[in-house]
C-alpha cells in the first residue's frame, strides 16, 4: 500500500476528530472540577442518536444537533446526582457509562446496518489547492475542521477570558469562588452539561463520518476511556490532551497498515493493541515523572500537569 | 438504619428504575408487562432456564465479593474484566497439562488455584502501578484489561489455537475427565455453588468481624487516621487489590473448568462491569450482595429470549440494571440531602 505524507497527516486528523471532541470536551468539565467518567456510553448513545435523527430527516445537520443534545442531557443527569446532589462523581460516571451503551443499542436496533446520511467534505476554496497541505489540511468534512478550531479554542476560552478564569476557579478553589459571589456549583454544573455536548458530537462524528453508520458493535467502543486518559496524562491543557488524542489515531492507523504487511499475525491483534499501547505510553510518562533523573524528568515535566485541586469532590457551601 | 426505611428505599429504587423503564417501552410501542413475562419466563420458570441463571450468578457473586474488599479499601478496581480473564488462562495453562499423573479432581482443584492466583497477581499489579508507581487505579486497571484482552486473543489463535485450524471459537475442548462433574438434568456444577457460597460467606466474615477486616475499612475511610494507629494503607489496599483480583480470577476459573471447558476470547463476557454496578447499587455493604445479583443474572438470563420471541435486543436487560443503579444513586442522593434538612 502506498502512504504518502500528506493522504497520512488527513486520516491522522480524520481518525483522531471525534476523538479531540471527547477529550476537551472531559477537559472543560475536568477544569471546573467535575470527573465525568460516563465518556464511553455518552459517545455511543450520541452516535446513535445522531444517526437515527439524520437518517428520519435526511439530514445529517439535524443528526449533530440531536448528538450533541444527548451528550448535554447525560451530562445534565450527571450534574444533578454527582454535583447537585453530592453523589460520588466516580460511581455516577459509571452507572453512566453502561446505562447509556446498552441504552444506544436498545433503541437503535431498528436502525442497525441501515444506510444513513454521511457528512460531505467540504475542499476550502484555494487553500485546497495548495500542494502538500491543501490534502492533508483543508479537504475535510465540517466535523474535522470544527474539531481543528476546537483546540486553539478551548485554549483561548479557558486561559484568556473572564469566563475562562471563573470555570478554573470552580475547579482549584470553589471556596474564592464562592467570596466573589460566584457559585461555584453552577458554574461546574454548567460546564459538566457544555462538556457532555462535546462528548455527544464526538459520537454523532463518528457514526456520520468517521465510521458511518449504526451498528452493535459500532465500532467506537473504547474510545471513551482512551479520551479519558488523554486528559488526565495530558495535564489538564486543550493542547497536549489533543496532541495525545492524534498519536492515538497515528497509532490506529499504524495497525490497519501493519495489518495487510504481517498476514500470520491475526487482525484482531493490531485492532486491540493501541488502547493497551497508549494507556502505556500514559503510565511510562506518569511514571518517568517520578524518577530522580533530571535529565529524564526535565522533558517529561513538559508533559505533565497537576490535577485541578477540587477534582471529583463534592463541594459543599459552608 | 431501621428496616422500615431500608425496605423503603429499595421500594423507591425499584418503583423510579422500573416507572422510567415502562415509560419508556409504552413510548416505543412496547407493552412492559410482555417484557415482563418474557423476562420472568426466560429465567424462573423452568429448571434448565434457573440453571442458566445459576451459571450467571457464580461468576457474577465471585467478582462481586471481590470488589467488596477493593470498596472497602477506598479503590476503584475496575480491572475485574483482566482479572478474570487471567484467571482463566491461569485455570486453561493447568487443564492443558499432559501426563501429570494427578487424579482428575486434584488436577481440577489445583487448576482452580491457579486461577486465583493468576487473577490475584493482576489485580497485585494493578495496586503495585497504584502504591509504587502512582498510576491511578482506574487507569491502570483499565489499561490491564486491554492487555489481557490482547493475551487470551493471542493465546487462542496463536500457541494455544485448534488442532488445525486456529478459530476465534476458542481452544480445544478438555477432555472429558476434565469437566468438573455436572449431575444428569443440571447445567451448572454443584462445586461451583458449594465455592461460591463459601467464599460469599467468608468475605462477609473478614470484612464485618476480623481485625484485618477493620483494617481494610479504616485504610478506606480515613487513611490519614489509619496511619496514626500504625496502619499502612498503602499495603492494605494492595493486600485488596490483590485478594479482590484473586476472587475475580476464580470466576475466570469456574467459567473455564466448569461451563466453557475451553478457552474462549469472550470468556469474562462483561461480569466483571456488571459486579460493579452490582456492589455498587448494594450501597458497598455485603449482605444485599447475593440477592442483586441472583435478579441482575435472571435479567441477563432473561433478556437472552427477548431477540428470539419480541426481535428487541438483549440490551434491554442492562437498560433495566443501569437504571437501577442511577435511581439507587439519585434515591441515596435525596434522602442524604433530606437528612442534611436543606
Amino acid at each position: 500500500m502506498e502512504i504518502s505524507i500528506p493522504s497520512l497527516v488527513a486520516a491522522i486528523l480524520v481518525m483522531a476528530a471525534p476523538l479531540v471532541l471527547a477529550a476537551l470536551g472531559e477537559t472543560l468539565t475536568e477544569k471546573a472540577g467535575v470527573v465525568n467518567l460516563s465518556l464511553d456510553g455518552t459517545i455511543l448513545l450520541g452516535a446513535m442518536s445522531g444517526f437515527v435523527i439524520a437518517s428520519e430527516s435526511q439530514s445529517a445537520l439535524f443528526g449533530f444537533i440531536a448528538a450533541a443534545a444527548t451528550g448535554a442531557t447525560v451530562g445534565a443527569v450527571l450534574a444533578v446526582i454527582g454535583v447537585r446532589l453530592g453523589q460520588s462523581q466516580v460511581a455516577v460516571g459509571f452507572a453512566l457509562t453502561f446505562l447509556c451503551r446498552d441504552l444506544a443499542y436498545f433503541l437503535g436496533n431498528p436502525y442497525a446496518r441501515q444506510q444513513g446520511p454521511q457528512l460531505e467534505t467540504l475542499p476550502i476554496p484555494i487553500l485546497s489547492k495548495i500542494p502538500f497541505l491543501g490534502e492533508a489540511f483543508f479537504s475535510h468534512s465540517l466535523i474535522v475542521y470544527l474539531s481543528l478550531l476546537a483546540i486553539p479554542g478551548c485554549y483561548y476560552f479557558l486561559y484568556r477570558t473572564r469566563q475562562g478564569l471563573i470555570l478554573r476557579s470552580a475547579g482549584e478553589n470553589p471556596d474564592g469562588c464562592w467570596a466573589r459571589g460566584i457559585n461555584p456549583l453552577r458554574v461546574q454544573i454548567i460546564y459538566t452539561i457544555l462538556g457532555s455536548s462535546l462528548v455527544g458530537l464526538a459520537g454523532g462524528a463518528f457514526s456520520l463520518a468517521v465510521k458511518p453508520g449504526w451498528g452493535h458493535p459500532q465500532g467506537c467502543e473504547g474510545i471513551g476511556w482512551i479520551a479519558l486518559a488523554l486528559v488526565i496524562f495530558g495535564g489538564w491543557n486543550p493542547v497536549r490532551v489533543a496532541a495525545g488524542a492524534y498519536f492515538f489515531g497515528l497509532l490506529q492507523l499504524l495497525g490497519i497498515y501493519f495489518q495487510d504487511y504481517f498476514t500470520t499475525i491475526p487482525a484482531q491483534i493490531f485492532q486491540v493493541a493501541p488502547f493497551p499501547l497508549m494507556i502505556f505510553a500514559l503510565i511510562l510518562i506518569n511514571l518517568g515523572h517520578k524518577s530522580k533523573d533530571r535529565k529524564l524528568t526535565g522533558w517529561i515535566k513538559l508533559l505533565s500537569g497537576r490535577p485541578p485541586k477540587w477534582l471529583g469532590k463534592n463541594y459543599k457551601q459552608a | 438504619m431501621s428496616i422500615i426505611l431500608q425496605l423503603r428505599r429499595i421500594v423507591m429504587i425499584t418503583v423510579l428504575a422500573l416507572g422510567a423503564v415502562s415509560l419508556l417501552l409504552i413510548l416505543l410501542g412496547i407493552s412492559p408487562l410482555t417484557i415482563g413475562i418474557t423476562l420472568t419466563k426466560g429465567s424462573i420458570f423452568s429448571w434448565l432456564k434457573f440453571n442458566h441463571v445459576l451459571t450467571i450468578w457464580i461468576p457474577l457473586l465471585l467478582c462481586s465479593c471481590g470488589l467488596l474488599f477493593t470498596f472497602r479499601a477506598g479503590l476503584w478496581n475496575i480491572g475485574v474484566e483482566g482479572q478474570v480473564i487471567c484467571g482463566a488462562i491461569g485455570a486453561t495453562l493447568v487443564l492443558r497439562l499432559d501426563n501429570t499423573g494427578l487424579p482428575p479432581a486434584a488436577l481440577l482443584s489445583f487448576a482452580l488455584f491457579t486461577s486465583f492466583l493468576a487473577g490475584g497477581l493482576w489485580g497485585a499489579l494493578a495496586g503495585l502501578l497504584k502504591t509504587r508507581g502512582g498510576v491511578n487505579e482506574i487507569f491502570g486497571g483499565l489499561g490491564l484489561n486491554f492487555v489481557a484482552q490482547g493475551v487470551v486473543l493471542w493465546l487462542i489463535l496463536g500457541p494455544w489455537k485448534r488442532a488445525g485450524m486456529a478459530s476465534m471459537s476458542g481452544t480445544d475442548l478438555f477432555p472429558r475427565e476434565l469437566w468438573m462433574w455436572i449431575p444428569p438434568g443440571w447445567r451448572v456444577a454443584p462445586a461451583a455453588i458449594v465455592l461460591v457460597v463459601i467464599v460469599f460467606l467468608l468475605t462477609g466474615m473478614i470484612l464485618n468481624a476480623t481485625r484485618f477486616g477493620l483494617k481494610i475499612k479504616a485504610a478506606g475511610f480515613n487513611p490519614q487516621a489509619a496511619r496514626l494507629f500504625g496502619i499502612r494503607p498503602d499495603l492494605v489496599g494492595f493486600t485488596a487489590m490483590s485478594i479482590g483480583g484473586g476472587l475475580a480470577g476464580l470466576a475466570g476459573g469456574v467459567q473455564v473448568s466448569c461451563v466453557y471447558h475451553r478457552l474462549i476470547p469472550s470468556i469474562s463476557s462483561s461480569y466483571g462491569y456488571l459486579a460493579l454496578l452490582v456492589v455498587m447499587l448494594a450501597g458497598y455493604k455485603v449482605t444485599p450482595v447475593p440477592i442483586i445479583c441472583l435478579l441482575f443474572a435472571c435479567l441477563a438470563a432473561g433478556s437472552i429470549q427477548l431477540p428470539i420471541t419480541l426481535q428487541i435486543d438483549s440490551s434491554l436487560s442492562g437498560v433495566i440494571q443501569g437504571a437501577l443503579v442511577l435511581s439507587g444513586l439519585l434515591v441515596y442522593g435525596l434522602q442524604q440531602r433530606k437528612s442534611r434538612g436543606h
